[in-house]
Order: structure tokens, then C-alpha cells, then sequence
């Protein structure tokens, strides 16, 4: 037995354009039983059949014809589409201007340069892009859309899975895949016509079982002297369609309702110092409109010490630092206690909270005291890093207990180098020989008032300098355990070592503190779950291959007609060799089918 | 012996030199192309080729097959092979340099900007070759020993950073997994990128055809796939490209969530992945549409691969944000 592929010059084009005339011609429209089974797609999806452009254009039936035609363009390909497009390009501004989600200081720079232009821009909504009613408007606009898409085929193809495949169509030739032999088994004794028939609808047998081993849904049409199977597969392409973008929604669903519960504050923790998980507790916070005051769940934390190591000098990335790691102990509230370390990429768990380590620095001890002696202030004084080198800058606020308010700005050189110019600058993250210099302000502090003031800032304009640049006084310089007397005779500060018992060096002679962010979002898995399943779901949409094949025997006089036919949906590059398989396939179970002595006849 | 990081550097410029080789034989091969064809091919054929899809699937645009049998014999294509040859000569220095790289770190190479460039282009060219022992792009070898001549020239030129301990954010298993499958998609969007080119010049030349235009356009073009099969092509790389991008999309949330505390915060560099995702996104839509398909959407996939370098090149090195890790100072 042999076959000789028709070779259908000028259609066996696998592109897309070709197999869509093929179909609207060659299924669906002459048997009704191909369209239930047909993915549905909006009206000017390229596979659909062309509509008659008047008739979407103008409609001519009021306020209800018009809200139909309007819901027919959004949920169309073409303003899908568009959408997309749009989506994108909004998103643009959002990363050419700073945004006040992701990048506040940004924003107040911004603000700082450009006085003109920041006030029409910020109109614009252009530093909260993502939040602006116009980038909304697009993206729940593209939602709306979505859902009106798909909807009616969820339930098209709800139907479609429990369809069977359509009838097999009256004329396969015209499909572009198609291929014939002519198959003369040796007529049995008896009525020959009798026997041709036999050994069709046996041909058809055969095919319908290779064909459902092959995976597809099979259905039977024999009709006077010709048998069929028809048969379909790849339901998962569509189904894995529908998932991806009904997991989109879930996406952009989970996204905004989690918001709504989430939250996200920063705290600020010396070593040895604890805080407990309370509203008040926090240094800022941002949350969720659904969150209370007292969902807080009041856990105590307190940082016992905070690791870091800095490449050597003379090492590639010399003073890079790294290994960072906050060791935490951690009170639950059942009262049980436990020890935790917060690293970058390991957030540690406590109670449905992330912990986040955002960022360090150095918090010198430092005592003042007035002029009899008394002690009016003590402690550690958080010093924000200004370089990688961590010189540091900090201000010390003493309220109460002097003649006058008193302020201080200080530098940190974890490791000074004394520049040219006098100044000194600090070469290296780590504590080698540490100096603490202070600039000494008597007056209003101005903290009075209730005007909540940072605490790393200090208003020198009702202030008189004491000492420093610009006076006669040199500013203060002091290193750990050094003690040194304020300007005019106000008493004394002292930068306290805070190395423990015994140390031979300076390297643990300040405390450290870390920035925390804690983080509670319980969204966060159901959002991944949604992505993962649209990932899972975009898998099987675009290379699950959906296809159709028909085999039909006619019985003839010189033997059985046998043809073979396949239909893409969709994207198929390998139907050709798929159907080629088939019918090699086909054969070679017939010839093992086959009573001895039938003899193959040529193909056509 | 020379460190190992000197060795990467010596192969990697010696992968330069030899890729430019090959983009020099692959243009040498595209004049070829044109003179040749010319002779060889009759006028009926080129006829065919004008109309729309009058071709099969893998059939070139005119009487010469790509690399094939044709009416007038086998072209030999002989330039397209010295071409070859030495991309992959030149893949292999490239893939030493690369390794040696990883070893000097004792890490992936992809942690800086110098590395990424190192990786992505290393990906161009191993997925170029990769699909040459299956279909016949080798048309497109001037693109892309051209492309990754430019980017690694550039990136070694200007990029190059010595081997220094990653910073705490990258040390996570989602470097090797974000970065790499990144890198890969990103070379197939290349290739994509590539064929849609070919695609809008050769649909271009089939609408002057068609029209009777004497001079339709450059002649290798000829020895090209029509411009359906161009498109077809175009389109298969960018699907299996755009599943990898979503999937980077999404691992790179899972790791911002990690890292930074939230898995999603339109930093300058997630809006960008976030932006070619939609428009690539969009370029698949287009491709379903009826009247966007064709030279529409080939725009959209030059759109989206231009996005992709732009956020390669310019967004990496110009823009503030979290993913500050181009090792640049
Ligand atoms: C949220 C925005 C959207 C995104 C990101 C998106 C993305 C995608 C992607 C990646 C595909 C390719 C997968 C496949 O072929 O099955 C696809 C296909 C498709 N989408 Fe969307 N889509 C969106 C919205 C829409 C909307 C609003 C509609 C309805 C008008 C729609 C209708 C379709 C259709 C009909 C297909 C199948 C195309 C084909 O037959 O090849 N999509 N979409």
C-alpha cells in the first residue's frame, strides 16, 4: 500500500491567514455542529468571520443600541489592544519621575529644582503615577474589557467541552491539509459492493481508535456509502486561554484587596533596645484602609547585636560592606521567647509579620553635663550614614537643664581621615579609631511648639553657634571615652565607650542600630498563586496545538477513497506533519489489519 | 599563569574580534546574495513570489531556497559558512571567557552590568546557533554577530568591572534563576526582533512586486522566506520569549519580596520589565487582530525589543533605583 500525499500547490502555507479562509470556508458555516465546538472570539479576532462593517458601525436603535455597540468596541480585540498599548506608555512617566511610593526624597529634590515645573506636574499626577485616576482609568478600562471578553467564552467553551466534534465537512479537499489514497483490499467472496463497504467502515474503525490513542475526542459520521470519524483536540488550548486572563483578574483582585489589609511600617532599634509591635510603637507607617489601631499583634522584639564585615583595604571592593544580620529575640505574646536573625533576602517571621532589615548605622553614647555637673543628657544618639565610608551624621537635642536650650550637630568618622583642607572625611566603614566632633548651638530648639521636628535635623535659625567653623571656637573632637568641656563654660559632653569588659580595640566601642521594616500582607501568596497559574496557563494557550482531523473511506469501484484532513486553530506549525503521521499511521494499521493478499492500489 | 579573570578578558576580546569576522563574512554573504540571485533566478518566480500566499510554509520567496535545492542548483552559500564557522569560534572564546569569569568570582557571571552584557549576548549567539541546526536563519548572521559585536565591544570597552564580593541583595538563589532566564528571553525577543525587520523589508519588496516596481528592494531578500513564514517565525520566538519574560516578571517579584520587603513597587527597573511585558503582550493581540497583523505587528515586536535594550542599556546605567547594580560608580 502507498499514498502519495496530495501536493495542493499554492495552500500548504502553514501561515495563520491562509488556515483562517481555510476555516470560515471549509467548517462551521456549511455544518452547524462546528461552530459550538469553536473557540469564541470577539468580532474582529482575525480568525473570525468577517462582519459586515455598517452594520457595527451605525447603530440605529437608541440609547440601548448604542450602550450594546459600545460594549461590543470595548470588549473587542482591536480596543483590547489598544489598551495594552496605552498601558505602556503610561506606565513611562513613572520611571522618569520620581515617585512618591518608591522614592519620597525624590520627589521633595525634584520639588527643590524645579519649583516652576513641579506644581503642574504634581497636578498631573505624574509623582504618583500608578495611583492617578488616568492610569486607573486605563487599566480598569483594559479589566472591564477583559471580563466582557471573557465571560460568553467561558461559557462557549463550557459548552464546547462537552460537544462533540463537528460533522465531518461534505468536501475535505478544500481544506488546506488534506491528503487521499485509494486502498483495494482483494474483494472477499461474495457481493463485492457488500465487501467494500465492510472493509471501509473497518478502515474508519481503525482510524477512530488510532485516533483517540492519539488523544482526541472522536465522533462517527457514516452516512450512505461513505463512513467519517471526526475528531478534535487540544480543549486545553482554550481552557489554558481562559485561565491566563481570568488569573489576571485574580492578579489585579488579590492586588487590591490585600492593599486594603496590608501594611508596612519602619522602626528604628539600638542595640540592647527593644520596641513592642503597636501602632505607637512605629517610627512611620503606612497602611491598608481596612486596618485598625489594635490589629497589631504585640510581639517584642529587641535587637541583642548587629553584624557586618568590610572587605579589607587593598581587596577588590575594598570597604564594601556585607553580611549584614540584625540578631533579634523575639517575646511572643503567649510569652514564649525565641532568637531570630534578619538578613537582606532572609526576613524573619514573627506572628504574620515580614521583618525586613532596611538599613544601619551608628548610634554614639553620648553624656552632657551642665556646669554643676549634673547629668542632663545621656544616651545614644542615632547618626545617619552620609556615605559608604559611614561617616555619619547626628544631632543631640538637650531641652531641659542648661541655662539655655542646647543643640549639637555631630559627625561620626568611624575611620577619620584628616583631608588637606583640615576637614576630615571618614576612609572605611569600621570602627578603627573613631572621632566624634560636635558643633555646639545655644537657644530656642523650637520643640516646644508640638510641631512634630526630625530627629536628624536641627533648626539653627533661632540658634547662636558656639563653636565650629565661622566662630572662634574650634569645634568639639572627641574619641570613645573622651570628655571634653562645652564653649563657654556650660559643662562638659562626654563620648562614652561602650566597648564591653576587656576590649583591646575600638571596633565595638559604638552601638549600632538597624532600620526595620515590618511588613504584614497576607495577599501575597494568593497573588503569586494567581501568577503562577496565568504562567501556567499562557504554557498551555500558546503551544498546546488545537486541531482537528477527519478520516473518510468512500467505497468506490476501484477500491475504498481514502482521505485524510486536518484543520489548525490557531497557530499549528507541525500539522503538516502531523497529518502526514496519521496517514502513515493509518496505513500501516490497515496493512497489519489487513486479510493476506489485499493488494495496496496506487494513490490518486 | 595569568589570574583567571585576565584570561576572561583576553578570550572575551578575542570573541569580539572573531565575531567581527563573522559579521563580515555574513555581509560578505548577503552581497552575495544579491549579485547571485540575480542572475540565477527568472522572472516567474519572482512573480510568485509577489503574490500573498502563494508560497508553503518553508518555501523561500523566490526559486532559490535558502540554503536549499533550487530551479538553478544548490547555492553554496559559501561566505554564510565561514560566517558560521566562525561564530561559533567565537562562540566558544565567548563561552571560555564567560566561564572563566564565573570561576575568577567563584560565583554566576551575571552579578554587574559588565557580566549581564557578558551573559545576555553569550545567549544571543548559543540560541542563534542553537536554532541554525534546525532552520535556516543564517540571513539574519549579520544582525546578530553585528548585535552582539556592538554590545559586547560596548560592555567590555566601557562596562568592565573587576571581580569584587556581591553586595547582600544578590546573594540569593534568584540571581542565577531571574537573571539567566531574563537573559535567555531576551535572546529570543533579539532573534524575533530580527525577523520582524526582514519581515516589514520583505513585505515591503512583495507590495512593490506586486505593483510592478522595477527596483523592489534589496536583492537578497530573494533568497528570504516570504513574509508570511517571516512572521510566523518571528512570532514562535517571541512566544517561547515572552513565557520566559513572565516568568522572570514574576520570579523577580518573589525576590523583590525577599530583598526589598514587597513583591511589586514600580522601581524604575520592574515598571520597564513591566512595560515590555505589556507590550509584548500586546504584540501577541495584534497578531489575533484582524488589521493588525502583517507589518502592524511587526512594529510592535521592534517596539518591544527596542524596550528591551532600553532598559539594557540606558535604564541600568541613567536611572535611579533599587536595581542599582551595574557595579558602575
Ligand atoms: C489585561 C490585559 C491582557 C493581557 C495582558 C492579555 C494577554 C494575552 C496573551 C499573552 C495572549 C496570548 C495567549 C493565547 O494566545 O492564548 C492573549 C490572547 C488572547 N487574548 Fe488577551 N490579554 C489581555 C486582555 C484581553 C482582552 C481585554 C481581550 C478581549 C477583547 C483579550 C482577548 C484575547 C484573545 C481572544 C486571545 C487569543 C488570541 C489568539 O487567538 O491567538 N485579551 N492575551
Amino acid at each position: 500500500m502507498s499514498s502519495s500525499p496530495s501536493d495542493r500547490a499554492g495552500s500548504a502555507g502553514a501561515s495563520g491567514r491562509s488556515s483562517a479562509s481555510g476555516r470560515s470556508g471549509a467548517s462551521g458555516r456549511d455544518d452547524g455542529a462546528a461552530a459550538a465546538s469553536d473557540p469564541l472570539r470577539p468580532a474582529d479576532h482575525i480568525d473570525s468571520a468577517p462582519v459586515d462593517e455598517n452594520e457595527i458601525n451605525q447603530p440605529q436603535l437608541g440609547v440601548v443600541g448604542w450602550l450594546r455597540w459600545g460594549w461590543r468596541q470595548l470588549t473587542s480585540m482591536r480596543v483590547a489592544l489598544v489598551l495594552l498599548l496605552i498601558l505602556a506608555i503610561a506606565a513611562i512617566p513613572g520611571s522618569v519621575f520620581p515617585q512618591r511610593t518608591a522614592d519620597p526624597n525624590g520627589v521633595v529634590q525634584y520639588k527643590q529644582n524645579n519649583p516652576d515645573t513641579f506644581p503642574v506636574l504634581d497636578a498631573m499626577r505624574m509623582f504618583d503615577v500608578y495611583s492617578s485616576p488616568w492610569f486607573s482609568a486605563i487599566y480598569l478600562l483594559l479589566f472591564i474589557s477583559l471580563i466582557g471578553c471573557i465571560i460568553p467564552r467561558i461559557k462557549h467553551h463550557a459548552k464546547a467541552l462537552r460537544a462533540l466534534p463537528p460533522r465531518t465537512p461534505a468536501r475535505l479537499g478544500r481544506l488546506e491539509h488534506h491528503r487521499s489514497t485509494v486502498w483495494a483490499p482483494e474483494p472477499a467472496e461474495g457481493d463485492g459492493n457488500a465487501s467494500t463497504a465492510i472493509d471501509a467502515a473497518a478502515a474508519i474503525d481503525v482510524a477512530e481508535k488510532q485516533l483517540k490513542s492519539l488523544g482526541y475526542r472522536v465522533a462517527r459520521y457514516d452516512r450512505g456509502r461513505t463512513w467519517s470519524v471526526s475528531a478534535e483536540r487540544g480543549y486545553w488550548r482554550e481552557t489554558g486561554n481562559l485561565l491566563f486572563h481570568i488569573s489576571l483578574v485574580g492578579v489585579l483582585v488579590t492586588v487590591g484587596i490585600g492593599g486594603g489589609f496590608a501594611y508596612t511600617g519602619q522602626r528604628v532599634v539600638i542595640e540592647g533596645a527593644s520596641y513592642v509591635n503597636t501602632l505607637i510603637d512605629y517610627n512611620s507607617i503606612n497602611r491598608g484602609r481596612f486596618v485598625a489601631d489594635d490589629s497589631f499583634q504585640p510581639y517584642a522584639l529587641t535587637l541583642d547585636s548587629f553584624d557586618v564585615t568590610y572587605e579589607d583595604f587593598g581587596t577588590p571592593g575594598a570597604g564594601q560592606a556585607g553580611n549584614f544580620a540584625a540578631n533579634l529575640s523575639v517575646r511572643n505574646i503567649d510569652g514564649s521567647a525565641s532568637k531570630g536573625t534578619v538578613r537582606v533576602n532572609h526576613p524573619l517571621h514573627v506572628g504574620g509579620d515580614s521583618i525586613y532589615l532596611l538599613g544601619n548605622g551608628y548610634a554614639p553614647t553620648i553624656t552632657v553635663r551642665n556646669a554643676d555637673g549634673d547629668k542632663v543628657f545621656s544616651g545614644p544618639v542615632e547618626f545617619l550614614p552620609q556615605d559608604s565610608a559611614m561617616t555619619s551624621l547626628g544631632v543631640v537635642k538637650v531641652t531641659d537643664g542648661m541655662p539655655e536650650q542646647l543643640g549639637m550637630i555631630g559627625f561620626l568618622y568611624p575611620t577619620p581621615l584628616k583631608m588637606k583642607s583640615g576637614a576630615y572625611t571618614s576612609v572605611h566603614g569600621a570602627l578603627n579609631l573613631p572621632l566624634l566632633t560636635l558643633d555646639v548651638y545655644q537657644g530656642d530648639l523650637g520643640v516646644d511648639g508640638g510641631k512634630p521636628v526630625s530627629v536628624f535635623e536641627l533648626n539653627t535659625d533661632g540658634l547662636e553657634k558656639l563653636n565650629g567653623r565661622t566662630t572662634d571656637t574650634k569645634s568639639i573632637e572627641l574619641q570613645p571615652g573622651e570628655t571634653a568641656d562645652l564653649p563657654n563654660g556650660l559643662g562638659t559632653v562626654t563620648f562614652e565607650n561602650v566597648s564591653p569588659e576587656g576590649a583591646k580595640d575600638t571596633l565595638q566601642s559604638v552601638k549600632r542600630y538597624v532600620s526595620l521594616q515590618i511588613h504584614h500582607d497576607a495577599s501575597a501568596p494568593w497573588v503569586l498563586a494567581f501568577a503562577l497559574l496565568a504562567l501556567g496557563g499562557l504554557g498551555l494557550a500558546l503551544f498546546v496545538p488545537r486541531r482537528r482531523m477527519w478520516v473518510k473511506a468512500t467505497a468506490a469501484d476501484d477500491g475504498i477513497h481514502l482521505e485524510y484532513a486536518a484543520l489548525a486553530r490557531g497557530d499549528d506549525p507541525t500539522l503538516a506533519a502531523a497529518v502526514d503521521d496519521l496517514v502513515r499511521g493509518h496505513e500501516r494499521l490497515l496493512d497489519a489489519a489487513a486479510p493476506e493478499g489485499s493488494t495496496p492500489a496506487k494513490g490518486d | 599563569m595569568p589570574d583567571l579573570d585576565s584570561i576572561s578578558i583576553l578570550t572575551l576580546w578575542t570573541a569580539i574580534a572573531v565575531y567581527a569576522g563573522s559579521f563580515i563574512a555574513y555581509a560578505f554573504d548577503l552581497a552575495r546574495r544579491s549579485s547571485a540571485t540575480t542572475a540565477e533566478v527568472q522572472s516567474p518566480a519572482l512573480v510568485a513570489a509577489g503574490g500573498a500566499d502563494a508560497r508553503g510554509a518553508g518555501a523561500p520567496a523566490s526559486g532559490t531556497a535558502a540554503g536549499g535545492k533550487g530551479k538553478s542548483g544548490k547555492p553554496r552559500f559559501i561566505f554564510a559558512r565561514i560566517g558560521t564557522a566562525l561564530a561559533i569560534l567565537g562562540w566558544l572564546f565567548h563561552l571560555t571567557s564567560a566561564l572563566t569569569r564565573g570561576f575568577a568570582a567563584g560565583r554566576v557571571p551575571w552579578a554587574n552590568l559588565y557580566e549581564f552584557a557578558m551573559i545576555g549576548t553569550l545567549l544571543i549567539m548559543g540560541v542563534y546557533l542553537v536554532v541554525l541546526t534546525r532552520i535556516d536563519l543564517r540571513y539574519l548572521g549579520t544582525f546578530i554577530s553585528g548585535l552582539v559585536v556592538v554590545l559586547l565591544g560596548a560592555a567590555a570597552a566601557n562596562f568592565y568591572v573587576a571581580v569584587t564580593p556581591l553586595v547582600d541583595p544578590l546573594k540569593s538563589v534568584w540571581l542565577v534563576i531571574h537573571v539567566f532566564v531574563a537573559s535567555l528571553s531576551t535572546a529570543l525577543f533579539a532573534l524575533a526582533f530580527a525577523l520582524s525587520v526582514m519581515q516589514l523589508m520583505q513585505s515591503r519588496r512583495e507590495r512593490r512586486i506586486a505593483e510592478g516596481i522595477e527596483s523592489a528592494g534589496p536583492g537578497f531578500l530573494r533568497t528570504l522566506p516570504n513574509t508570511a513564514r517571516l512572521e510566523n517565525m518571528a512570532y514562535h520566538f517571541t512566544v517561547v520569549g515572552f513565557i520566559f519574560w513572565t516568568f522572570t516578571l514574576i520570579a523577580g517579584s518573589i525576590w523583590a519580596q525577599d530583598a526589598w520587603g514587597r513583591y511589586w513597587g514600580f522601581d524604575v527597573k520592574e515598571t520597564w520589565t513591566f512595560i515590555i511585558w505589556v507590550l509584548y503582550a500586546g504584540y501577541i493581540h495584534a497578531r489575533a487582530t484582524r488589521g493588525w497583523r502583517g507589518n502592524p505587528s511587526a512594529w510592535l515586536s521592534i517596539t518591544g525589543f527596542t524596550a528591551v535594550i532600553f532598559n539594557f542599556a540606558i535604564v541600568n546605567v541613567f536611572f535611579k533605583g533599587l536595581h542599582a547594580y551595574s557595579g558602575l560608580s
